[in-house]
């Protein structure tokens, strides 16, 4: 019986002691007319339903976790398990190619050591999962019956119930602190281990990245895990050639539509923005690879660069911009808007063109939030991954030609994580320590970002 | 300067100089506000240009070569038992019954040897699937269109080798070989040829992952954005849920799945690949989105309607169940699809999961290895075989779409639900 199974049936009483109680609760009304009920009869219901539901499916899940352990364990301690091999990849084949047939998922059996253990399988599991819908049927009975029990016409249920309710709201709240402390806890975890093996200077200071996922694990070449080309390809894709794109173009469609465009004209244009926000970045990876770096090697070949390659750093980093004008042209919008309509007005009553307000009136005024707009848009870009995996090269070099391929922080997270390497090399572990690297950035960009727009929100308020 | 000069100076504001220099200004400010059409132009065309060369690509993708073949079964030993052919094991029986030794002698007979060569290795899987949907056809001559082999299909585009064109000009030529719409695309999975692949699997492993997510992230999101915008203290553990919060919707989304890895693999190491845990991932990095749109829409709703309804007597768990939350759904619908649509593509955490495997079949739970959509188009455009651009370009339309359809859904609720008060 799955855990599924259960949950159904847990809810199902929780069903029964609601129409329960709210029964109870009109009877109460009933016995005593005139009398006012401390709640509504609904309350009632809830209350119950609660008392049955809150701890039947807690112990629901617990089970699902505990439930297969206790199996495996009664099945290993029966006879026919005795001649099992000792320990590897044929016994786990074995119990659950016998597990499988005992839960009636597979047909029949491919070892014949596995035919031995169908039936004490189907046993044991016939039996826990008689077992578990035993304990559970009873939590819900005591619950429902303790909770019924207390039911009377001066019973606060709706207090009680509603505490239930803001117990929700928080704990759903929180979920956002256990997620940060998560990313966090084993970020730090998986990177320490790093550091454990390599030193934390050869892994920041060092100019060579090539770490070896199939080398020895206890003797890794520290040289070899040198980040700084990592870094470097990072910003200069990320941060210097998708801004020279991306600041300009975006900075000058949101004057545009803000203070040019008609409305009709806004009406079309700014879905167009919107759409091209939209755009999954592995469509962005696949235009930037298929499209774009031929475009860009074969204008390099025009000019006379002989060896410039299919995969450039110019190619993802073109197309990144695209992909962030969006992004800085409505933070900018945003920043333009905040700026108040008098210094505006003051400025086009003084004779000034339009385009002299913009550029002396409303853009140095509006130049915080243009600024905290433009480290988001870099924190967005150096967190970017298909992009630059899909166009920008595995060869970490350190160099400032464009044409050149070039590696990322994101690109090598993927490529160690994805390759063959186990868990404990350090070419693996690697990529946990340049995730906090690119984690520690993004989240320092983010909180002076969010404070200068914050602080200067509140300068026009 | 005479006084009178003077005087003439201060008043005449529309001397030659004046004129030059307003002049000047007027030409600035032309160039400024055409630096600005041409800035948004720039992105318009971009945006246009990326849509043709995808569809361009991708109306090919749509399309397979196929070879017409004609078959008489009357003169086969292949029976059309209707009990049979109603089994789900239909397809192993006519194998059994010599179902693609009868499709390569008809073959040879229609096409001659070199043409019999280039049919598929799943041809005879395609007629057999077309005589299972209509069994009449074992009792006449049938033309059957069954998929070439990969090297005559991309022989017929042009490219691939050059050995095999004369022979793909001359059954084209003879209308034996032709690009015909693949409905299959949408209904097969992953394969090694590109004759032969589809974007079932991939489709049904986004639905999957994408209603774990929603079941996830959409009532955590909800919820935990009814309370920071209407019951919680203004205190520092406030301060650093909204913090975390703001953060979490900043945080690359690469590093959600290194959380995904560490975690939620760590905890249920044999679910790698799962829509569960994909799901669970993705709902992660949706949840602030949700939040942070949810609690814009809380914040819209007037206060004069929590207040009425306090003051008619409703606790304050009633006001917001009954009436705040209510008035608030379309925006918190609204923000809820949008970022359902950028999990929806999102790629990078999944490949962190182990969403990349070779999945060759449609994942039948949430627990069984499965990729997506996005992971599949990624996938495919690593390959180096010709046939899968087209193929990659297709997915990435099929992609767009339901991405177009989901942010129209949001734009549509925003429009026709959402009240200025």
């Amino acid at each position: 019986m799955s855990p599924a199974i259960l949950l159904l049936l847990a809810l199902g009483l929780g069903l029964a002691g609601w129409l329960a109680a709210r029964a109870r609760a009109w009877s109460f009304r009933r016995q005593a007319p005139g009398t006012r009920l401390a709640s509504l009869p609904n309350y009632y219901g809830w209350y119950v339903a609660l008392w049955i539901v809150i701890p039947s499916v807690l112990f629901v899940l617990a089970w699902g976790a505990i439930a297969p352990q206790i199996v495996n364990q009664a099945v290993l301690s029966s006879p026919a398990a005795a001649s099992l091999p000792a320990f590897g990849f044929e016994r786990q084949t074995i119990l659950s190619e016998a597990y499988a047939v005992a839960n009636g998922a597979a047909p029949g059996v491919f070892h014949t050591q596995a035919k031995a253990l169908v039936e004490p399988y189907r046993e044991v599991l016939t039996r826990t999962n008689a077992i578990g819908i035993a304990i559970t049927l009873l939590i819900a009975f005591l619950g429902g019956a303790w909770s019924f029990l207390r039911l009377r016409p001066d019973f606060m249920a709706r207090t009680r119930v509603e505490r239930v309710v803001m117990l929700t709201l928080l704990l759903a709240s929180l979920v956002a602190i256990l997620t940060t402390l998560g990313i966090f806890i084993s970020l730090v975890f998986e990177t320490t281990r790093f550091f454990g093996m390599i030193s934390p200077v050869d892994f920041l200071f060092g100019t060579h990245w090539g770490p070896d996922p199939m080398g020895n694990p206890q003797n890794p070449d520290p040289s070899r895990y040198g980040a700084i080309p990592l870094f470097w390809g990072t910003i200069y894709i990320g941060a210097i050639i998708a801004m020279i794109v991306a600041i300009p173009l975006g900075l000058m469609s949101a004057i545009y539509l803000t203070q040019y465009a008609s409305p009709s004209w806004r009406k079309w244009l700014k879905p167009a923005l919107e759409i091209l926000a939209g755009v999954p970045t592995v469509v962005y990876g696949y235009f930037a690879a298929l499209t774009v770096a031929p475009i860009v090697r074969d204008a390099a070949l025009a000019v006379g660069i002989t060896h410039a390659s299919s995969e450039s750093a110019l190619a993802a980093g073109l197309v990144m911009g695209v992909m962030i004008i969006p992004f800085v042209s409505s933070m900018a919008d945003d920043s333009i808007a905040a700026v108040p309509q008098a210094m505006r007005d003051g400025s086009l009553a003084m004779g000034a063109t339009t385009s002299e307000t913009i550029r002396r009136v409303l853009v140095p005024a509006a130049l915080p939030g243009i600024v905290a707009g433009v480290m988001l848009a870099i924190s967005r870009a150096i967190g970017e991954t298909m992009i630059v995996v899909m166009a920008a090269g595995a060869a970490a070099n350190l160099s400032a030609n464009p044409l050149e391929a070039m590696t990322t922080v994101t690109f090598q997270i993927v490529a160690m994580l994805t390759g063959e390497g186990s868990f404990d090399h350090p070419a693996t572990l690697s990529a946990f320590a340049l995730g906090f690297v690119l984690f520690m950035v993004t989240l320092g960009l983010n909180f002076i970002a969010l404070r200068v727009v914050k602080r200067f929100r509140e300068a026009y308020e | 300067m005479s006084e009178a000069a003077i005087h003439e100076q201060r008043l005449s504001t529309r001397g030659a100089v004046f004129e030059k220099r307003l002049r000047k200004r007027y030409a600035a400010e032309r160039r400024f506000k055409l630096a600005g059409l041409g800035a948004i132009l720039f992105s318009v065309m971009v945006l246009a240009f990326l849509l043709v060369t995808m569809t361009m690509n991708g109306i090919g993708g749509f399309q397979r070569a196929e070879l017409a073949v004609t078959v008489d079964f009357r003169e086969t030993s292949i029976s059309g038992d209707p009990t049979v052919l109603a089994l789900p094991t239909a397809i192993q029986s006519l194998e059994a019954q010599g179902l693609p030794q009868v499709i390569d002698a008809a073959a040879e007979k229609s096409l001659g040897r070199a043409g019999a060569d280039q049919l598929g290795a799943s041809a005879w899987r395609t007629a057999g699937k077309a005589i299972i949907s209509d069994p009449s056809i074992l009792t006449r001559e049938a033309v059957l269109h069954l998929p070439a082999s990969n090297r005559l299909s991309s022989a017929f585009t042009g490219d691939g080798q050059a050995e095999l064109q004369p022979l793909a000009r001359q059954l084209a030529a003879e209308g034996k070989l032709a690009k015909n719409f693949d409905p299959g695309f949408l209904a097969r999975s992953d394969a090694t040829d590109p004759q032969d692949v589809g974007i079932w699997g991939a489709l049904k492993g986004s639905i999957l992952t994408m209603l774990v997510t929603l079941a996830f992230a959409f009532p955590v999101g909800v919820l935990a954005a009814l309370y920071l915008e209407e019951y919680a203290p203004r205190n520092r553990w406030t301060d650093l849920i909204e913090v975390s919060i703001n953060n979490l919707a900043a945080v690359p989304s690469i590093i959600f799945g290194l959380l995904g890895l560490a975690v939620f693999l760590w905890i249920f190491p044999s679910y790698r690949s799962a829509p569960l845990i994909g799901g669970l991932t993705l709902a992660l990095m949706t949840m602030p989105v949700i939040v942070i749109s949810g609690r814009n829409a809380i914040k819209a709703v007037p206060p004069s309607i929590r207040d009425g309804a306090l003051a008619i007597g409703a606790s304050p768990v009633q006001v917001v169940f009954h009436h705040v939350l209510p008035l608030a759904l379309p925006g918190i619908l609204t923000g809820t699809i949008i970022g359902m649509a950028r999990a929806l593509g999102e790629t990078a955490p999944l490949l962190m999961i182990g969403m990349r495997a070779f999945v060759a079949t449609p994942p039948d739970g949430l627990t069984s290895p499965s990729t997506v959509l996005p992971v599949q188009i990624f996938l495919w455009s690593d390959e180096i075989d010709r046939g899968f651009v087209e193929r990659t370009s297709a997915a990435i339309i099929v992609l767009l779409l339901f991405l177009l359809v989901m942010n129209g859904l949001a734009i549509y609720l925003r429009n026709r639900f959402e009240k200025k008060w």
